[in-house]
């Protein structure tokens, strides 16, 4: 990527040109039918659901093993992440794992693990530490470098490793790695959710039931559920409680129903079912064996990789560029300059849920109202995305400082408020740009021609192969748009703005650092 | 209340299994017995089914029994083959896949009408299609919804006839659109709200939403009737035998056809259950590999 260091003569203006003609590009590619004849019924039935709650059926375990599926999956993840951050900026190898570990999205994931430890939360749990140590690896080792060496610098000659860095280092970049973590909690809970739609015990799993049967009063009270877990996260999800919560959530932790013989099933995954089909009869050393090896790939390749990978890319430029309009139309709604001092707590609440909306279900839900297309999933990634964008913009307009004449209402939106934070707000799309790609690809299994609709295919068909080659190819494609992404924004200066969200707030400081959401 | 059932089967499954985990120790010799089903249909459905023949089971066999509820055919097909389960009641194809993956396994029991089993493509009213004896040629251009990808009477066995019907074309080229419901229930509801044209459903599914008055024949109505192929199937490990005794899938396999009770056998929609082996299911492991389904 070193010939890449910098895009030359991009600006702002041209970037937002060329993202926008890519957009509209991949919408003339894309499929956007509406085929369900009774949308405006079906929403009326889903938002009735959501006043009329059905709080009895709402199963309790459910929601503890989300919980706990949520925690352990973090703290494994993060406590690997923080042995991997050490060597993170030194070791091309291990930046290399950590990059494979979380260009695979959760679900893929689980996908995975299943075939060996059954529906159980061991492949819960790891289907969240797995990325999650990836992601937290890297986070970690951004926030050591962005650290003040100054502390470590007058220790006295001779001070031990392992003390001039719990002395020198850890106190200063502890603040930050203790909100970055609790925050992943929130994030892990919406993947937790999710895993239940492909059969893991959590809420997802009575959800996706409550969804496809129409019993919305159920579906209704089970989302306000989740809702107000995760508006609560920051009263009993802290530093002092989790303790107790990890206790108990291995002590809540369900019981693998059945016995599976995990050991065995690893050795067979391993050696037998992810080898390529050639590969396992053939002797290695036959050149025949690697011509079949070429006649296996090559359908794969202009089958499936290809087409998948392309609608991927439109169903991700498209979501991008519309969650870029989402978030300006949304974010003076959070915004006390815009929304005022009674509007802007609503505009907050509204976006905040929005947020916690899993993009997966919102895509599932809205596939089932509005019938298969790409459409459905445009409008979820959108929804999501333009909410959590819209929020952090919400809070940088306010943060501003204007002069006491400036203008107000749509004069100070469009000629101060919006220019003066474009950088950041490209900052923050750039940044979401793999994130909605990671997705873009797992909504195939909803049915959209993603590449994950060619992975649910091959695990439909027992071809394990052919799908660790699809989710191969595309954590490819998601570490090629990230390394895209990373350039773009070096060439547009701007890397030192924040992108995540889960720093502490300094008081009153003139730009807060924000770090955003879930990646 | 359908779905108490269901968070009660559940839990239940896990609750026992926290109960059994220390007590799995000292009575090693018989861990609980874990069945699965594809999820096929309603899943109230299914809920009410597989309770009840737990229930039943357990009361023949002698040995605690789950049901453990999976969201997709893959899934069930995993649990099967790693061991999670030792029982399943799998369509013709994800039987063969699993037998495939899991050797020594066997088909062990089949439903009476499993023998000769149908799909029925179904369409729209408005799209003006009509029964006929013949396969409906008309339908090349519409939409069209398979069931689940590893269906066996809504994909594998439809896919088949749409290809010899339509020589050298995938059934991509041949409809405008092609999508994949995931259960026999949800492609009635969607080819009855005009989602899709035209679509592919399990014929015993088709009666039994028929008879709850789900169907509305206003909206919604038969176009073909495919000729007979064998279908769903009892499926038991090979080593079950080596873990609950010898005998244990002669046991297993008199226990099933045995069911008589009505109220066991209404929500399969089958009247009985008879003896079967795996050659019964060559025809579909056939079928799978020239539609390329299976290598």
């Amino acid at each position: 990527m070193s010939v890449l260091r910098r895009i030359p003569g991009w600006g702002y203006a041209a970037v937002t040109r060329w993202f926008a003609a890519g957009a509209l590009a991949a919408l003339l590619a894309a499929d956007l039918a509406v085929t369900s004849l009774h949308p405006w019924a079906d929403l009326r039935r889903l938002l009735g659901g959501l006043l009329h709650p059905d709080f009895p059926a709402v199963e309790v375990w459910s929601v503890v093993y989300t919980i706990a599926f949520a925690i352990l999956g973090v703290t494994l993840g993060a406590g690997a992440g923080f042995v991997l951050a050490i060597p993170f900026a030194r070791a091309r190898s291990v930046r290399l794992v950590c990059a494979g570990l979380r260009s695979v999205h959760e679900l893929f994931w689980a996908l995975l693990l299943m075939q060996v430890f059954g529906l159980s939360a061991t492949t819960g749990i790891l289907a969240i530490a797995l990325p999650y140590a990836g992601i937290c690896a890297k986070v970690y080792s951004e926030i050591m470098e962005e650290a003040d060496l100054a502390a470590l610098r007058v220790l006295p000659a001779g001070t031990g490793a392992v003390s001039a860095f719990v002395y020198g280092r850890l106190p200063d970049v502890a603040a930050a790695f203790r909100h970055y973590t609790l925050y992943r909690f929130e994030c892990a809970m919406r993947s937790t959710l999710v895993l239940g739609f492909i059969g893991l015990p959590t809420m997802g799993f009575y959800l996706e039931s409550a969804f496809r049967q129409g019993r919305y009063t159920e579906a209704g009270a089970l989302l306000l559920v989740f809702y107000a877990l995760i508006g609560s996260r920051r009263l009993w999800m802290r530093l002092a409680t989790l303790p107790v919560l990890l206790v108990a959530s291995v002590l809540a932790l369900p019981r693998t129903v059945g016995t599976t013989h995990w050991l065995a099933s690893l050795g067979r995954f391993v050696t037998h079912d992810i080898v390529p089909s050639p590969l396992r009869s053939g002797a290695l050393l036959d050149p025949a064996t690697w011509s079949r090896l070429g006649l296996w790939f090559q359908p794969i390749l202009t089958q499936q990789i290809l087409p998948g990978a392309v609608q991927t890319l439109v169903l991700a430029q498209v979501a991008l560029v519309a969650t870029a309009l989402g978030a300006l139309l949304l974010f003076p709604l959070a915004s006390r300059r815009f929304a005022g001092p009674i509007g802007q707590p609503f505009g907050r609440v509204l976006l905040v849920v929005v947020r916690s909306t899993p993009e997966y279900m919102l895509a599932y839900v809205l596939l089932q109202l509005l019938g298969p297309s790409m459409l459905p999933a445009i409008l979820a990634l959108t929804i999501h995305n333009a909410g959590i964008v819209g929020y952090l913009m919400g809070r940088h307009a306010d943060d501003l400082p204007y002069r006491a004449d400036a203008p107000t209402g749509l004069n100070l939106y469009s000629y101060e408020t919006v220019p003066r934070l474009y950088g950041q707000f490209l900052a923050y799309l750039l940044y979401r740009w793999e994130l909605i790609l990671r997705e873009s690809a797992i909504f195939g299994i909803l049915g959209v021609a993603t590449l994950g609709f060619y992975v649910d295919a091959a695990i439909s068909e027992l071809r394990l192969d052919v799908a660790v080659l699809l989710i191969g190819a595309t954590a490819l494609l998601t570490m090629l748009v990230d390394a895209l992404s990373r350039t773009l924004r070096r060439s547009l200066r701007l890397t030192e703005l924040p992108i995540r969200l889960s720093e502490p707030r300094h008081g009153s400081a003139p730009n807060p650092p924000l770090r955003t959401a879930c990646s | 209340m359908l779905r108490r059932t269901l968070n009660g089967a559940l839990l239940a499954g896990l609750g026992s299994l926290v109960v059994s985990g220390p007590a799995g120790a000292q009575e090693r010799a018989k861990p609980a017995f874990v069945f699965t089903g594809i999820p096929d249909q309603d899943e109230s459905r299914l809920v009410e089914r597989f309770g009840k023949v737990a229930t039943y089971l357990e009361d023949k066999l002698g040995v605690p029994v789950t049901y453990i509820p999976v969201k997709s055919y893959p899934a069930a097909v995993t649990a099967f083959t790693n061991g999670q389960v030792q029982l399943a009641w799998f369509g013709g194809f994800t039987g063969v896949q699993a037998r495939k993956a899991s050797p020594g396994a066997q088909a062990i029991a089949q439903g009476a009408e499993d023998a000769a089993f149908k799909t029925y493509l179904i369409a729209n009213t408005k799209t003006g299609l009509t029964k006929a004896a013949d396969f409906p040629k008309a339908i090349a251009g519409r939409t069209f919804t398979f069931g689940s990808r590893a269906s066996t009477s809504g994909r594998l066995m439809p896919e088949y006839f749409i290809r010899e019907a339509f020589p050298g074309k995938t059934p991509d080229e041949v409809f405008a659109r092609v999508g994949f419901s995931g259960d026999h229930s949800r492609t009635i509801q969607l080819v009855q709200s005009g989602a899709f044209e035209v679509g592919a459903v399990d014929y015993s599914v088709w009666d039994l939403d028929s008879k709850a008055g789900k169907v509305d024949p206003k909206e919604v109505g038969i176009i073909w009737e495919s000729p007979p192929f064998p279908d769903y199937q009892w499926t038991v490990r090979g080593d079950v035998d080596a873990i609950y005794g010898a005998g244990f899938t002669d046991k297993l396999r008199a226990a099933l056809v045995g069911i008589t009770d009505p109220a066991i056998l209404a929500p399969f929609a089958r009247s009985k259950f008879i003896p079967v082996t795996n050659a019964a299911y060559a025809p579909i492991e056939r079928v799978a590999k020239s539609t390329g389904l299976l290598d």
